[in-house]
């Protein structure tokens, strides 16, 4: 048996995947797409640009999937509701499902194959592990990504719906558990593993 | 999602005058709304205007009147998070905080906010039933149906919808303006006047029409905006649309009420100005209930609500109520 890891296999079968799914994909059931409305877009995904030709209606959550190859951004409800395809944005956490992939060019795209540092774990995902925060695991890659931006949020005096008073400036020490669940509450785990991840959180934040 | 064309605009007079031309193009800006009335098939535009490059409409900038200036391209998170917004107008910060998520606020531009559509879900079931604000003329299915969150002010048998934005119940409580450009120029719209009552065109949510396009909002100065608050009762503590929410200001000389500012969410087809209450209180202890009680009352004679919501108007009689002391709390 060759030695390939888990998320080399799962890399590699989601490209094939991707493009078995570009051969043999249907017109909409609304009528043919005519093919002169792909557009070519520039994707700087994790600081290295793709050129890649997409229908203008392409999200940037199955551009990052489909052609560009990078699965570990998860589809889920593809309803802006369960920030399973959370990615970052010019360093802001955003669902990637409910914006375009042409409206991206120039944009810098960071996805959850982009915040390790070559074999060592970025500390939130090392967080997760060492916590146990998740179970299935599907919800996983947006829920570090929500995470990684929520730390940089609270470090830089943003206040959330459960700060006690906006008026004053938020220092980053106030960022206790109610605060961590406030402001993950737009990434669903129905494995229901929020004790662990808001641990990890806590955790992570005071380390990293 | 059916299939449409996208392209950027550039210049605000040659986007408004390209939507003024054509009923199948729609402005694009943060698309959290948008994108998922596409998905639903409730919306199939045939073309998108991509507006977020217009120049200088994302700013929030404070105004030496004491007000705010808010551009129609700033982002949700933005605006939330300036000092200016948090020290003028706390109950701006909050009603933005308690909507949706982080990463949806990090995309929604505050004129998309504006502009985005009710939550009732028959409007976005096109599938299965009858909805006139979807397809005029179909019926109402939410007026004897599942109207739990539905409508309790200004309904008609037309529409019994809620609008769904919590900072428009705040921009409604302080009278804000909304700056609107359009081919024929550029007008200041009370937001009492931008939002409609269902009537018999439930189809129309707002007063803009072709070519209009919403480029900023103007919040004045007002002492009551300063000790402000913004209560949101909900099914679930975060992350969901209101069942009710109060947007609440005070202007008070020592426990007395001089002027208050009140309007709610999650009751109408459009934000409701409690006006009548704001006068009530007028004078009024806030460490008297009775009387705050007795002055909220004035605002719900005129109160209908429909076979499941009927909890409702207690329910936001109290959320008032909350708020008002809330606010008396705040220095």
């Amino acid at each position: 048996m060759t030695d390939v890891d888990r998320r080399t296999f799962i890399a590699g079968t989601g490209v094939g995947l991707a493009h078995a799914a570009v051969v043999t994909a249907m017109p909409a059931a609304a009528g043919p797409t005519p093919p002169d409305t792909k557009t070519i877009v520039q994707l700087t995904v994790n600081a290295k640009t793709h050129t890649i030709a997409v229908e203008d209606r392409t999200t940037l959550l199955d551009a990052l999937r489909d052609q560009i190859g990078l699965t570990g951004t998860k589809k889920g409800c593809d309803r802006g509701e369960c920030g399973a395809c959370t990615v970052h944005i010019d360093g802001r956490r955003v669902v990637s499902c409910m914006t375009l992939a042409v409206m991206q060019s120039g944009r810098s795209i960071t996805t959850i194959e982009g915040i390790a540092r070559g074999a060592v774990l970025h500390p939130v995902q090392k967080a997760f592990v060492d916590h146990d925060g998740f179970q299935c695991g599907f919800c996983t890659s947006g829920q570090i990504m929500s995470s990684v931006a929520l730390l940089n949020e609270a470090r830089a005096g943003w206040p959330s719906a459960a700060t006690e008073n906006v008026s004053a400036p938020f220092s980053y020490d106030q960022l206790g558990v109610a605060e961590v669940r406030e402001r993950l509450s737009g990434n669903l785990c129905r494995c229901a593993c929020y004790p662990n991840i808001v641990d990890a959180v806590a955790v992570a934040g005071r380390e990293g | 999602m059916h299939p449409f064309t996208l392209s950027t605009a550039r210049e605000l007079d040659a986007a408004a005058a390209a939507h003024a031309r054509d009923s199948g193009v729609m402005f694009i800006a943060g698309g959290t709304d948008l994108m998922g009335l596409m998905k639903d098939h409730v919306v199939e535009p045939a073309h998108l205007l991509d507006i977020n490059h217009l120049p200088g409409l994302n700013l929030t900038e404070p105004t030496s009147e004491g007000g705010l200036r808010i551009g129609a391209l700033a982002r949700m998170s933005d605006v939330a998070i300036d000092m200016g917004v948090r020290q003028r107008a706390p109950m701006i910060s909050e009603a933005l905080l308690f909507s949706a998520s982080t990463q949806l606020r990090n995309m929604a531009s505050m004129g998309g906010n504006l502009m985005q559509r009710t939550r009732c879900a028959y409007f976005r079931d096109v599938d299965g039933t009858p909805c006139n604000k979807r397809s005029p003329g179909s019926g109402c299915s939410a007026r004897h149906g599942i109207n739990r969150n539905h409508a309790i002010f200004g309904w008609s048998d037309a529409c019994v919808a809620t609008h769904p934005s919590d900072v428009a119940v705040a921009l409604s409580a302080l009278d804000c303006t909304v700056r609107v450009h359009s081919p024929q120029g550029v007008r200041a719209v009370p937001i009492g006047d931008f939002y409609r009552l269902p009537g018999t065109t439930p189809d129309k949510d707002n007063i803009l029409g072709r070519g209009d396009v919403i480029i900023g909002l103007e919040v004045p100065f007002r002492r009551e905006a300063r000790r402000s608050h913004y209560l949101k009762v909900r099914d679930r503590q975060s992350y969901e649309f209101a069942l009710v929410s109060v947007a609440a200001g005070l202007d008070l000389d020592g426990r007395t009420i001089r002027s208050a500012r009140l309007a709610m969410g999650g009751v109408a087809h459009k934000p409701w100005r409690l006006t009548a209450a704001e006068q009530a209180l007028a004078g009024v202890n806030l460490d008297d209930p009775a009387r705050l009680r007795e002055a909220i009352a004035r605002s719900f004679t005129d109160a209908r609500p429909l076979e499941q919501n009927v909890f409702k108007a207690e329910l936001a009689r109290r959320a008032v109520l909350r708020a008002l002391q809330t606010v008396g709390e705040r220095v």
